[in-house]
C-alpha cells in the first residue's frame, strides 16, 4: 500500500537553512548537508529545499549544495527557488535532485510548466502555491514572491482556478502552502486542503501550520493529502519522526516502515 | 566488490548522478559512459532513465547504442524508465506506441489506477519472487520509492510485484537483464541492499 509521506522542509538562504514565522524574521538553523543527512537517517520520506531568496532577488544563485546533498542522502528530494527556465531545471536535476518545484516563475510564465513536463516528464514537475485565505471576501488567493516581504504580491489567480490550470499544463505534484498558517503551528488548513483535494488528481502535499502530532493525523484523515510538509516542528525537535509515524500508524494511516534485512 | 568495473550507460537522461552517488556510497567505483567499448567491457551495467520513453529512445538511438545494449551478456539493471525501455514497446507516446530496446518480452502500459492519483509517487511495498538473488535479504512488504505513471503489467518475467489500483511489475528479469520500476538509489537502506545484491551477482 502506498504510504503517506512525512516531508521536512528546509528553507535555504545563502547556503544556510533558515526558518521564519509567517515568512518573516528568518533565523539560521544550521548547515544544509548535515541537516539533510540527519533527516534522512531520522526517517523522513522525502526532503524539500526551498531557496527562499532566489525568485525575489533576481540573481544567479549558487546551487552547488544540490550536488552535495545528492551525494549523501538516499531518499528523494526536491529543490525549489529561482528555477525560471528549462535550462535552470536541467542543471538542478543533473546535480541529482529528483524533482524541481516552481512557484512564482510558473505564475509569471505558465508555459514553463508545459515545457518542463515535455522535457523532463511529469514526475519531476512540482508546483508550489502560496495561498492566502482572505476572510473579507471568503476567497483563497494566490500570492507570489513570498520569499521577500517587500516584494510579495497578490496575483489575479484564485487558488482553485490555479490548481486546475497547473494540472492541465502537466504538473506532477502540488505543494499547497497555506500562508495564514505558516509558522504558527496551529494546525494545517484542513478546510482549504479539502477544497483543493476535491479538484486535485495528482499528489497533493499540505504545507503550513504543523505544530503537534494530531495536526498530521487530521490532515491525512480529513483532507486525504499524500504528504505533509513541516519545518519548525522538526528543526526545533518538537516532533520526533519515528514517534510521529508510530502514532499515525496506530491511527490507521499507512507509513513507510524502516527496512529490516530479511 | 570494488574491484569490478561498473558502468552507468549515459542515456542522456537526468538522474544519472543520483544512481552514481548511490553506488559510490556503497564504496563502488563507477564510470558513466556512452562508449560501446566501455559498456561492453563492464562487469555490471546500469541503464538509468527518467522522463519519457520517446525522449529516452531518441537519445539512445542518436548515440547508436541499441545494438550494444542488445548484445550485452553481463548483468544489466534498468532503473525506472530504464527498466521500461528493456521490453518490446511502450504506450507512453502521443500516438501509437514507441519501440523500446527489446531486451526481453513485455510491454509498458499506462497504470490503471482507478480512483487513485497519478503519478504513482511515494513509498510502496513490493512482493519479490522467492529465491531471487536481486532481492536477497529483502522481504515481502519492504518499502521502495516509486515515481511513474506507466508500468509493465505482471507477467512471466515479473521478479517482484507491487500494487497501485492494480498489480504491476516492480521488477522484471530475463536472462542477464534485470529491471526495477522503483528507484533503489532513493529507497534508503532497502535500496542500498538491492544495489549491493546486484553488484555482488
Amino acid at each position: 500500500m502506498l504510504a503517506k509521506r512525512i516531508i521536512p522542509c528546509l528553507d535555504v538562504r545563502d547556503g544556510k537553512v533558515v526558518k521564519g514565522v509567517q515568512f518573516r524574521n528568518h533565523e539560521i538553523i544550521g548547515d544544509i548537508v548535515p541537516l539533510a543527512e540527519q533527516y534522512a537517517k531520522a526517517g523522513a520520506d522525502e526532503l524539500v529545499f526551498y531557496d527562499i531568496t532566489a525568485s525575489s532577488d533576481q540573481r544567479v544563485v549558487d546551487k552547488s549544495w544540490v550536488s552535495r546533498i545528492a551525494q549523501v542522502i538516499d531518499i528523494p528530494f526536491c529543490v525549489a527557488g529561482g528555477i525560471k527556465s528549462v535550462e535552470d531545471a536541467g542543471r538542478i536535476l543533473e546535480m541529482g535532485a529528483d524533482k524541481i518545484s516552481i512557484n512564482s516563475p510558473a505564475l509569471t510564465n505558465p508555459d514553463l510548466i508545459n515545457e518542463l513536463h515535455d522535457v523532463y516528464g511529469q514526475q519531476c514537475v512540482v508546483i508550489g502555491i502560496d495561498s492566502f485565505y482572505n476572510k473579507d471576501n471568503n476567497q483563497y488567493e494566490v500570492y507570489k514572491f513570498t520569499g521577500d516581504e517587500s516584494r510579495t504580491q497578490q496575483t489575479a489567480w484564485q487558488t482553485l482556478d490555479w490548481i486546475k490550470e497547473v494540472q492541465q499544463r502537466g504538473a506532477g505534484e502540488i505543494v499547497l502552502n497555506c500562508m495564514n498558517q505558516d509558522g504558527v503551528r496551529q494546525g494545517y488548513d484542513i478546510a482549504q486542503l479539502k477544497a483543493v483535494r476535491d479538484i486535485c488528481n495528482i499528489p497533493l502535499i499540505a504545507s503550513g501550520g504543523a505544530g503537534a502530532i494530531p495536526h498530521f493525523t487530521d490532515v491525512f484523515q480529513q483532507a486525504d493529502v499524500d504528504g505533509a510538509l513541516a519545518a519548525s516542528v522538526f528543526h526545533k525537535g518538537i516532533i520526533d519522526i519515528d514517534e510521529l509515524k508510530a502514532t499515525l500508524v496506530s491511527e490507521g494511516i499507512a507509513m513507510r516502515e524502516r527496512f529490516r534485512q530479511g | 566488490m570494488s574491484q569490478q568495473t561498473i558502468v552507468i550507460v549515459n542515456t542522456g537522461c537526468a538522474n544519472i548522478s543520483s544512481v552514481k552517488f548511490a553506488l559510490e556510497r556503497l564504496g563502488v567505483a563507477v564510470t558513466v559512459s556512452d562508449d560501446p567499448a566501455v559498456i561492453k567491457a563492464a562487469d555490471k551495467v546500469f541503464l538509468p532513465g527518467v522522463g519519457s520513453a520517446g525522449a529516452a529512445m531518441k537519445s539512445i538511438t542518436g548515440k547508436d547504442l541499441i545494438p550494444t545494449l542488445q548484445q550485452l551478456t553481463q548483468p544489466v539493471l534498468g532503473v525506472c524508465l530504464g527498466m521500461q525501455l528493456m521490453v518490446q514497446q511502450s504506450d507512453e507516446a502521443t500516438s501509437g506506441t514507441i519501440d523500446c530496446l527489446k531486451l526481453m518480452p513485455g510491454e509498458v502500459t499506462r497504470l490503471k489506477a482507478g480512483d487513485l492519483r497519478l503519478p504513482h509517487m511515494g513509498w510502496n511495498t513490493i512482493t519479490p519472487k522467492a529465491d531471487s538473488p536481486l532481492f536477497a535479504g529483502i522481504d515481502a512488504g519492504t518499502y521502495f520509492y516509486f515515481v511513474h505513471s506507466f508500468a509493465v503489467p505482471v507477467y512471466e518475467h515479473t521478479l517482484a510485484s507491487c500494487e497501485y489500483g492494480q498489480p504491476f511489475s516492480a521488477a522484471i528479469q530475463h536472462n542477464n537483464f534485470f529491471g526495477v520500476q522503483f528507484h533503489p538509489e532513493r529507497s534508503g537502506e532497502a535500496g542500498a541492499q538491492l544495489l549491493t545484491n546486484f553488484v555482488n551477482m
